[in-house]
Parts: C-alpha cells; sequence; structure tokens
C-alpha cells in the first residue's frame, strides 16, 4: 500500500456533515403512551470525510459511533442535522430518491453470520443488489459480474452455489465486502468488519480492504473500537465518547499528541502485546462506567471520569476548537492536556487521590 | 479468608494441578470431533497460566474439563486432571461439586449469561458461602459485602441487593469476580473474562485482577485470543491449536523468542500501536481448520510457510528449544523468521488486474 497523499484543499469533501443528532425516543405507558425521554446516541456531530480517505471513528460501546456510521447513509433517519453528498441533502431525500445513491453509499455489517441471510447462495447474495438497481440485466453478464466480484475479494468461484453456513467467517466477511463491492460504490462504512474474526484471519481481511480502497478509490469511514486497528488503517481518527466527537485529526496527532484526556487514557488502556514495553507501559484507568446516554451528565460529558475536571467542565459544554491545523479537540484544558501527555493526566490522577 | 487451603497441601514441587495428554472428544452427526487433544500443563500456586488461541482451538473445552463440566456428549477417552494430587477425571459429581466454587473457581466470559437474572446478587453470593462454608445467612451476607467492597463496587451494602440488570457491564464483570473468590479458591479459571468488555473497562477489571489475585495468592488460569491480556497477565503460556498444544514457554521468552511458526504468524500479523500505518499486514494464509476433519500430521501445516514433506504426515512430540520452552514442531524457527509470514497482494487471493468499470 503506497502512501496517499491527503486531498488537497481545494476538493471539497465527498461527505459533510453538521450537527448530526440521532435520538431514540423512550417511551412509557401502554394505553396512555407518552415520550418520557430520549437515549442521545449521536448528539451533535460535525465531519467531513474527503474524497479516497479513511476516517477512523473509535469510543467505546453505547458512545454512538456504529450509529453515526449508519445514519450518515441514512439507514437510521437523524433526528437533526445534516448530511451533504454530491449537492444532495441526503437527510431531506425520501426513500425513492435515495436509491440511486445508496448504490455509491454502501456498508460492511460487523457480523458476518447476522448480515447474510442463510437462504440465499453465495451468488444471489452478491448479485442481488445489481439485480435490484438493473446495473446488468443479462444472465451471463451478472454471472461474470458475481464471479469477478468473488476473485476481488478472494473466494474462490467455485463456492458461488453455496450457503452462507459453510464458510467461515473470515470468508462470509468476504462475502459481505463482495457484495457491498457490487455497486461500485464511493462510500463504504465498515463497521467493525473485524471484530468478529479470529485473530489469524484479521489481518487478511484488513489487507484486502487496504487493497481494494487503493485499487477501487473507496473512500472509508472505518468504525472499531480495537484502537490499533482503526490507528492501522485509518488516515484521519475520530475518538467519540457519549454521543459526541471528543476529538478528531489526521492519525499522527491523535496517537501521538493526543488533546483529550480521554483519547490519552484510552490509548493507554490497550493491552500490550510485548511483555517487556508493557512492564513500562503506563496506563490511566479510568474509574467509573460510562454515563447513560439517556441522561449525559452536565457541561463535558467527560467530567465524571476526568482527572482535569474543573466547575467550567461541569456547567459548560466544551466545543471542537481548532488546537492546531486539522487537529479539533473538544476540552477546556486541552492544550495543557497535549502538553502534559500520559505524564501530565497520571499526575492528576494522583495528585487527586 | 481465613480458611485457606496451606501450601502443604499441595504436591512438593508446588504443583496445584496437573494435566496430563488430556484428550476430549464430542461425538456428533458429523463423526468425533477432537476439540483437545494430547494437552499437558502444570500449573503452580501462584502462577498464572495464560491459554491462548483462537476460536475452536479447545481453550474453553479444556477448562469444562478440568472443571468436569462437560455436556453429554462428551469423552474424555484419555489423560489425567490431577489436582492436590487428586484425580478429578475420576471424582463423582458429589465430590466434584465440594470442589468447584470451593477450591476451583471460574470466571465465565459474558458477566450477563452467567449471573441469574431473577436472582438478587446477595443471593447469588451468599449462597455459595451457605453452600461451600456452612456459613449462617446474616454472616455470609456480610462476607459478601466484604468481598463486593474488594472488588471496588460503590456503596456494596446497597449494591449488593441489585439485580444484575442494574449493574453496568463492568460491574457485573466485578460481581462475578466476587463470587468466584468467595471461598478462596486456589485456582481460579478465567475464561475471556474482559472479551466482552470495553478497553477502559477491561484496563480496569485486568488491574482487578492482578491485585486480587497476587494478594490472595491464588493461582489463575487465564484463557484469552488477545495476546496482549495474556502478555500483560500471565506468567506462562500455553498457545493452542486445533486442540493441540503448539508451544508452550515463560512469558516473555514466547513473546520475545516464538519458536513455533504459529506463534510467530499470530504475533507478526496483530496491528500494533508502534507499526507503519497502512502498510500491508503478514498475514497467516488460509483458514483455522474444520474440527471434524483435521488434516494428518501437524493440524497448521497447510498454512505453515515453513511446511516440510514430513509435517503433513507427523505431528512430532513436544521438544524443548530452551529450559522450560517447548514446541511441537520439526522446523527451526525464530524470530527473525517472521518475514515468511508477508504475501504479496497478488499472491494471497486470486486478485486480477484492471479496474472496476
Amino acid at each position: 500500500m503506497t502512501e496517499k497523499s491527503p486531498s488537497p484543499a481545494s476538493q471539497s469533501p465527498l461527505l459533510t456533515v453538521r450537527g448530526l443528532k440521532v435520538h431514540f425516543p423512550v417511551w412509557k405507558g401502554m394505553i396512555f403512551r407518552r415520550k418520557v425521554g430520549a437515549v442521545k446516541a449521536v448528539d451533535g456531530i460535525d465531519l467531513d470525510i474527503n474524497s479516497g480517505e479513511t476516517l477512523g471513528i473509535v469510543g467505546e460501546s453505547g458512545c454512538g459511533k456504529s450509529t453515526t456510521g449508519r445514519a450518515l447513509i441514512q439507514l437510521i433517519r437523524p433526528t437533526e442535522g445534516t448530511v451533504r453528498y454530491k449537492d444532495q441533502e441526503l437527510t431531506k431525500l425520501t426513500e425513492r430518491q435515495l436509491r440511486p445513491l445508496r448504490r455509491d453509499l454502501q456498508m460492511v455489517f460487523q457480523d458476518p453470520y447476522a448480515s447474510l441471510n442463510p437462504r440465499m447462495t453465495v451468488g444471489s447474495i452478491i448479485s442481488e443488489p445489481i439485480k435490484v438497481h438493473g446495473i446488468l440485466t443479462g444472465r451471463q453478464e451478472v454471472q461474470d459480474r458475481v464471479e469477478w466480484l468473488m476473485e476481488v475479494v478472494g473466494l474462490s468461484t467455485r463456492y458461488i452455489r453455496r450457503y452462507p453456513h459453510e464458510f467461515s467467517g473470515g470468508q462470509r466477511q468476504r462475502i459481505g465486502i463482495a457484495r457491498a463491492l457490487a455497486l461500485e460504490p464511493r462510500f463504504i462504512v465498515a463497521d467493525e468488519p473485524v471484530s468478529s474474526l479470529d485473530v489469524s484471519v484479521q489481518a487478511q481481511v484488513l489487507n484486502l480492504l487496504m487493497e481494494l480502497q487503493e485499487r477501487f478509490k473507496l473512500t472509508y469511514l472505518f468504525v472499531a473500537h480495537n484502537l490499533a486497528v482503526v490507528r492501522h488503517i485509518s488516515d484521519r481518527v475520530a475518538v467519540m465518547y457519549l454521543g459526541r466527537i471528543v476529538e478528531i485529526a489526521p492519525r499522527d496527532l491523535v496517537f501521538g499528541q493526543p488533546g483529550h484526556p480521554y483519547t490519552i487514557a484510552l490509548l493507554s488502556a490497550v493491552p500490550e502485546p510485548n511483555p517487556k514495553k508493557g512492564a513500562n507501559q503506563r496506563r490511566v484507568v479510568l474509574q467509573g462506567d460510562v454515563p447513560s446516554p439517556l441522561n449525559p451528565p452536565s457541561g463535558c460529558a467527560f467530567h465524571p471520569r476526568c482527572p482535569f475536571a474543573t466547575d467550567e467542565c461541569r456547567s459548560l459544554v466544551p466545543h471542537l476548537r481548532e488546537l492546531e491545523k486539522g487537529h479539533m479537540v473538544s476540552c477546556h484544558h486541552a492544550e495543557e492536556v497535549q502538553h502534559g501527555g500520559i505524564s501530565g493526566v497520571l499526575e492528576r490522577v494522583s495528585d487527586r487521590c | 479468608m481465613t480458611d485457606s487451603p496451606t501450601p502443604a497441601s499441595a504436591t512438593d514441587d508446588g504443583v496445584l494441578l496437573r494435566v496430563v495428554d488430556l484428550v476430549t472428544e464430542f461425538h456428533t452427526d458429523d463423526g468425533v470431533v477432537r476439540a483437545v487433544d494430547q494437552i499437558s500443563f502444570d500449573v503452580s500456586s501462584g502462577e498464572t497460566l495464560g491459554l491462548v488461541g483462537e476460536s475452536g482451538s479447545g481453550k474453553s473445552v479444556t477448562n469444562l474439563t478440568i472443571m468436569g463440566l462437560l455436556p453429554g456428549t462428551a469423552k474424555v477417552p484419555q489423560g489425567s486432571v490431577i489436582y492436590k494430587g487428586r484425580e478429578l477425571l475420576a471424582c463423582s459429581e458429589k465430590e466434584l461439586r465440594a470442589i468447584r466454587g470451593r477450591e476451583i473457581a471460574m470466571i465465565f466470559q459474558d458477566p450477563m449469561t452467567s449471573l441469574n437474572p431473577f436472582l438478587r446478587v446477595c443471593r447469588q453470593l451468599t449462597e455459595v458461602l451457605e453452600v461451600h462454608l456452612g456459613m449462617s445467612v446474616a454472616d455470609a451476607r456480610a462476607a459478601s459485602i466484604t468481598m463486593l467492597e474488594k472488588v471496588g463496587i460503590p456503596d456494596p451494602a446497597h449494591r449488593i441487593d441489585s439485580y444484575p440488570h442494574e449493574l453496568s457491564g463492568g460491574m457485573r464483570q466485578r460481581v462475578m469476580i466476587a463470587m468466584a473468590l468467595l471461598c478462596d479458591p486456589s485456582i481460579l479459571i478465567a475464561d475471556e473474562p474482559t472479551t466482552a468488555l470495553d478497553v477502559t473497562i477491561q484496563a480496569q477489571i485486568l488491574d482487578l485482577m492482578r491485585e486480587l489475585v497476587g494478594a490472595m495468592d491464588t493461582a489463575m488460569i487465564l484463557v484469552s485470543h488477545d495476546l496482549g491480556v495474556v502478555a500483560g497477565m500471565a506468567d506462562r503460556v500455553v498457545v493452542m491449536y486445533a486442540g493441540k498444544m503448539m508451544e508452550e514457554g515463560p512469558t516473555e521468552r514466547i513473546f520475545e523468542r516464538p519458536s513455533h511458526p504459529y506463534t510467530l504468524g499470530l504475533l507478526r500479523s496483530i496491528p500494533r500501536l508502534d507499526d507503519t500505518p497502512q502498510e500491508r499486514l503478514h498475514s497467516i494464509e488460509g483458514l483455522p481448520p474444520d474440527p471434524a476433519n483435521l488434516p494428518p500430521g501437524c493440524p497448521f501445516a497447510p498454512r505453515c510457510p515453513f511446511r516440510m514433506d514430513v509435517c503433513l504426515e507427523e505431528f512430532p512430540v513436544p521438544r524443548e528449544v530452551e529450559p522450560g520452552h517447548r514446541i511441537r514442531c520439526h522446523a527451526d524457527v525464530g524470530p527473525d523468521d517472521a518475514e515468511a509470514f508477508w504475501t504479496p497482494a497478488e499472491e494471497s487471493h486470486g486478485m486480477g488486474t484492471g479496474g472496476m468499470s
């Protein structure tokens, strides 16, 4: 994989997201149903996704990273906010109007066991989108196309009449990738595409995704909780916490000079597979759990677990601001956090004890 | 915890649990599946043994066999499991019941499905103490609250009356740990204890386990597919593949000088926080074998870049590469051979050329 140069500034982003919110209403009562609240899965996200890049989204379960991915391609309709693609406002389009755009916007799902219809053969799974969108009509043409797609993702065409249960997780994920590629998409949301795979197979699928990107000039939104995986594949990385982006920057800045205390804690929590380094690894062990998105804390949502929290953090919601070029952080103390790095966080933690 | 078993009750060399040539088979419609095939290891008191392997490698079945928790379709045709000089495979269900939870305790992967959703935490904890130690209800409750405090549950006197669904994933796993440690067991078997948890919570739980196991001098068998988790916790590691032991040795040696091609490939192919991003990853080509239809010889041979003719016919007996570090492999490989797991894009699968048009 050759290094990709960042897209020139003059080029407008492929996808522009502003103020994206996805709230799931919570109802109570059987007869007199009333709304008693909302789970704020995604609570105001701004994003630009450039053509040809991989934007990684990391965060813990429940932080809204998968919901964000789905809301971008309108698999979940956002509660508020805008998603612009090719001069079209996706949130305003009807399902029918969206359909031609779905060719460009595809998804690879997390669980290759649940996302393939067990009663369809591999051939019909991959050809279904081609037929639905009427891209190819001739029987032989469709067949050729499916075989070609199977070769592209590294599946033997001998398997075309087999059913999903006959395949292992890694092979199923290849089927899911072939299906996503069938419509020649430009943008693919990959939601935890390797997390359900065995360690020895993960590298194969990651390599495949990187090759395909190079070959077909794809743009990825790569959602994952495994930081090493996200770092490996992404050009830029967004860190989410409780429905909001707390930090977004080019990969090396997020991993090298993080400006949000949560990013630092997250990075230091990754178990190190080298015992020598592991012994010297300094870890920030966050206290407490992720709060409920039903009732997020006041001010900065991270303040109850943050060693830097001040009164300002408890009352005032921080917004994403530019720490340096391309490096956005939503923290009132970002400069201090970035300057001190992990030592600074650890000092704070020990001061508070 | 007052009445911990005295170290003297262990065998002379400090070995608490000795597993020898263990074989576990499942009789299925597709034939006999050998889920565990000739696994041997020792666990000494106070030691943490890591069992590493992918899904289907037999890690969990090994532990279920030790605990005597196998389903009816399983048979153990050979091998022995000796705990403090007693053959567990020969114990009756009644004898095993006295050992399980009291002497050997287990933490399961998913804290939601392994706690009873209908019972309050209190009932589930005190039951252990009442059954095994014959404590009174009041004493058991007090001891449980102390234990919950030890595992870092805030406000344990109130939380003990919660139902499992009222607790977060991390808190539930803390309850599971508390339950396992209530009787001060000699061995704790932790089967993927943090796999269902987020990284920051995983870090909390691993810290807690390390601390408690150290303080109570409990031996531990830690099962994980995450090499990072094992690297940070285990004293010794057993690497399993397709039910068989591939490599065994002290943790630093396994990670520093992996001598089995499978271990080597596994360590080389995981993305790390300090590798070169967006570079093609080294990878183990192919797929894990079907357990009902294992290849003759070494099960890893079909995927192994160091494969020789003999590998397809014969799976070698363990041999020592250095003291205490054993492998089952015909080849001599070292860390410098990891580049063999590099496959250029064209070779890894049938990628044609030409664009998508």
